[in-house]
């Protein structure tokens, strides 16, 4: 009996950050103390403010340490865990009432408007230990499943829930089981997609890092409904962490017989396998991803025959989202009723966000369908840091589009999102502020889908490579007010045009900054600026001669010699040799030096 | 896995060790004297007693916990009771034994254990 447990976070990015190295000094520093028997170091999943990482907490007090260096690790040891004392420096600074008094996690602004269903393990289990995920009801609605319900009755359950696919789409959970339950054959499949491919989003990564298990068993629920025993996990291979925890997982579960034959005695047999993805982000496209299953070119075909009829190796498939079917346990446990009760008519339950960009915490939420941008941007991600402004924020990476500061209020949910141009994607959040250039970020996704077309149709594959070349030729000042008429007009033709997904999708960063910043392309194309300052091929940098002192600072730091100018007189850049690495501006001590 | 019994029965041997990651709000808190002082007189076992007879006795709202020096050394170790609304308790001199039928006596059965108590030993001491 441990009378402490001491949670590290495990997932990617407090890996990153040493966390690897804090488990091993921890464990060496408690040994030595002779502390082995009393106190339980825990490797966990994700706990979701990856901005403060690398992050533990020491329970039964729950201190909640940031930033925790393996030089920190003897003092939390020698204080904390053989004498009691809690080091306070190293508490989230949130969590500090007085120098005696710490509150709890969950009213930090932080926890405090975020409601976990997904994530409800990550951070609280040793993803490696099954018994851990069972203490926490895992496996109970698989057997709930198996022993009382029929599988008419799961699938029921999940229409009656409401519960919409996480990938993105938002296409109902409850359809697809219903769809691919009614298409007889001899055999049926059961697959999770967990090809995360958006840049910035890392939920599904974190799910499989903290609470592997939820996955599997919801796999297992929906191969009961529909009558599959076999499932596929795909996942990507630039995942080392996930997929190993995947595959402890699926051998633990398999070692207690929660996946195999005759699964508690109910005749059901159902079982799960990795394949690995290379990394090819068309690979999250449904029928490209059964494709690549079936070892052949990740490319998509045309739809229909719809997967739930004509999937797998030719049979009827469900294919869902890693985030859906951390969902479903939940569901079958508490009911469908209670799974509506939460967030908005229309888009029941919670959703993940991968907070990023200018944001101070950067990291995982989640939060109900409904909370509004402002409040998940201001509360929980603690507001724009630098004292700079919120500009937009874009949702949905590549396949979404941006949100501009006067739709802040806007209730995040999957039609709201689509009417203002945007949409949910798989959850990816990106912050910008007033320094982010919209024509940058609009060319920072197509560059993103040029690599990523798979080329099979002309629009998406020579499309998007064709408004790239319009946003470089405006971003370097050479556009004309024809060319962003042509971008638009090129939009919906690729949009229309487009077999699957990626290429329907993909002008949407384009469209969308269109409709809501048009005149920061008009300003770029006929004053020749960059209103962010962010285009470097249409800022120059000035020194304001009343400011400057004449320091010298910014010239002996200019890596190319631009700067000239005597001591204590006004410096002067010349703009032909200035390569605009700003340097001079980050050490100018007066603020004389500005973007023009 | 055969039943949902064999399911219950991991869960709830699990369910130990998950416990105390959800016990940070817990009513009742006992806290152990685990300053240099406590220590070398004895603390450590008494802490490990708590932990252990606690969770056998499945108290889920019971929190034991550590605490610094209280300043009374010559009783160490010393064990605080706190149970919001009622007058903290503490007890000194305690070893495992004695902490075995505090939890009994005290946290189980809600009688104070007066002889382990400071009151009784300081007289006593006198």
């Amino acid at each position: 009996m441990f009378r402490s447990n001491v949670l590290v976070c495990g997932g990617t990015g407090c890996t990153s950050s040493h966390s690897e190295q804090i488990i091993e000094k921890l464990n060496e520093e408690i040994k030595a103390q002779g502390l082995d028997k009393e106190v339980n170091v825990i490797r966990t999943g994700c706990f979701g403010l990856c901005a403060l990482g690398p992050i533990m907490v020491v329970y039964p007090e729950g201190a909640f340490y940031s930033r925790v260096t393996p030089e920190d690790v003897p003092e939390i040891v020698s204080e904390h865990l053989l004498k009691g004392r809690i080091v306070t420096r190293l508490l989230y600074q949130e969590t500090v009432v007085d120098e005696n008094t710490t509150k709890s996690l969950n009213e930090t602004t932080f926890y405090a408007k975020q409601m976990r269903i997904a994530l409800r393990n990550c951070g609280v289990i040793n993803p490696e230990l099954i018994d851990e995920y069972i203490a926490q009801d895992g496996y109970a609605a698989l057997g709930k499943v198996l022993t009382e319900m029929t599988p008419q009755q799961v699938i029921d359950t999940m229409l009656a829930s409401g519960l919409r696919g996480r990938g993105g789409a938002g296409f109902p959970t409850g359809l697809k089981w219903k769809f691919a339950a009614a298409n007889a054959a001899d055999q049926k499949y059961a697959c999770c997609n967990a090809d995360e491919g958006d840049p910035g989003a890392f939920m599904d990564r974190s799910v499989l890092e903290g609470d592997p298990h939820s996955v599997l068993e919801a796999m297992a629920i929906a191969g009961y409904a529909i009558g599959a025993s076999q499932g596929y996990i795909y996942i990507r291979a630039e995942y080392p962490i996930a997929v190993k925890r995947l595959q402890i997982a699926i051998q633990q579960a398999r070692d207690y017989g929660l996946l195999g034959k005759n699964i508690f005695d109910s005749g059901f047999d159902f079982d799960i396998d990795i394949r690995l993805g290379a990394g090819a982000f068309v690979c999250g496209e449904e029928t490209a991803l059964m494709t690549s299953i079936e070892g052949k070119r990740g490319e998509p075909r045309v739809r229909p025959p719809f997967p739930a009829l004509k999937g797998l190796f030719g049979k009827p498939t469900v294919l869902n989202n890693v985030e859906t079917y951390a969902n479903i346990p939940q569901i079958i446990l508490k009911g469908a009723d209670w799974f509506k009760s939460i967030g908005t008519e229309k888009s029941p339950g919670t959703k993940v966000f991968a907070l990023g960009g200018k944001i101070t915490n950067t990291g995982l939420v989640e939060v109900p369908m409904g909370t509004t941008l402002r409040e998940v941007v201001e509360d929980i991600g603690g507001g724009v840091p630098g004292g700079h402004t919120f500009k937009a924020a874009q949702t949905g990476g590549p396949s979404g589009g941006c949100i501009p500061a006067s739709l802040i209020d806007t209730p995040i949910d999957y039609d709201n999102l689509i009417a203002i141009g945007s949409m949910m994607g798989s959850g990816g959040l990106i912050v910008m502020d007033e320094t982010t250039c919209m024509v940058d970020i609009a060319k920072f996704f197509l560059e993103f889908t040029v690599d990523e077309s798979c080329g099979k149709c002309t629009p998406c594959r020579v499309g998007t490579k064709r408004l790239l070349e319009i946003l470089d030729k405006i971003t370097k000042g050479n556009g004309t007010l024809e060319d962003i008429d042509r971008m638009e007009e090129l939009c919906y033709y690729i949009k229309e045009n487009s077999l699957c997904g990626l290429g329907q999708t993909a002008p949407n960063p384009v469209l969308s900054t269109l409709k809501y910043f048009r005149d920061e392309y008009v300003a770029h194309v006929t004053e020749h600026r960059c209103p962010a300052g962010a285009c470097k091929a249409l800022t120059n940098f000035h020194i304001e001669a009343d400011k400057c002192k004449g320091c010298t600072l910014c010239a002996r730091n200019c890596p190319v010699g631009a700067i000239s100018g005597k001591v204590k007189e006004a410096h002067v850049i010349d703009t032909e040799k200035c390569i605009k690495c700003g340097v001079c501006m980050e050490k100018c001590k007066f603020n004389a030096v500005v973007k023009k | 896995m055969k039943s949902l019994a064999e399911l219950q029965a991991i869960r709830d041997k699990a369910r130990a060790s998950v416990n105390i990651r959800e016990n940070a709000e817990a009513e009742t808190r006992v806290l152990v004297g685990m300053a240099t002082c406590g220590i070398a007189a004895g603390a450590r076992p008494v802490l490990n007693a708590f932990v252990e007879e606690v969770a056998k006795r499945g108290l889920k709202d019971t929190m034991v916990t550590q605490t610094g020096c209280i300043g009374i050394c010559q009783y160490e170790p010393v064990v605080e009771i706190v149970t919001p609304g009622k007058e903290k308790v503490t007890y000194v001199k305690m070893t495992a034994e004695k902490a075995v039928r505090v939890v009994n006596d005290h946290l189980v059965n809600g009688n104070v254990v007066t002889e382990y108590t400071i009151g009784a030993n300081a007289i006593g001491a006198k």
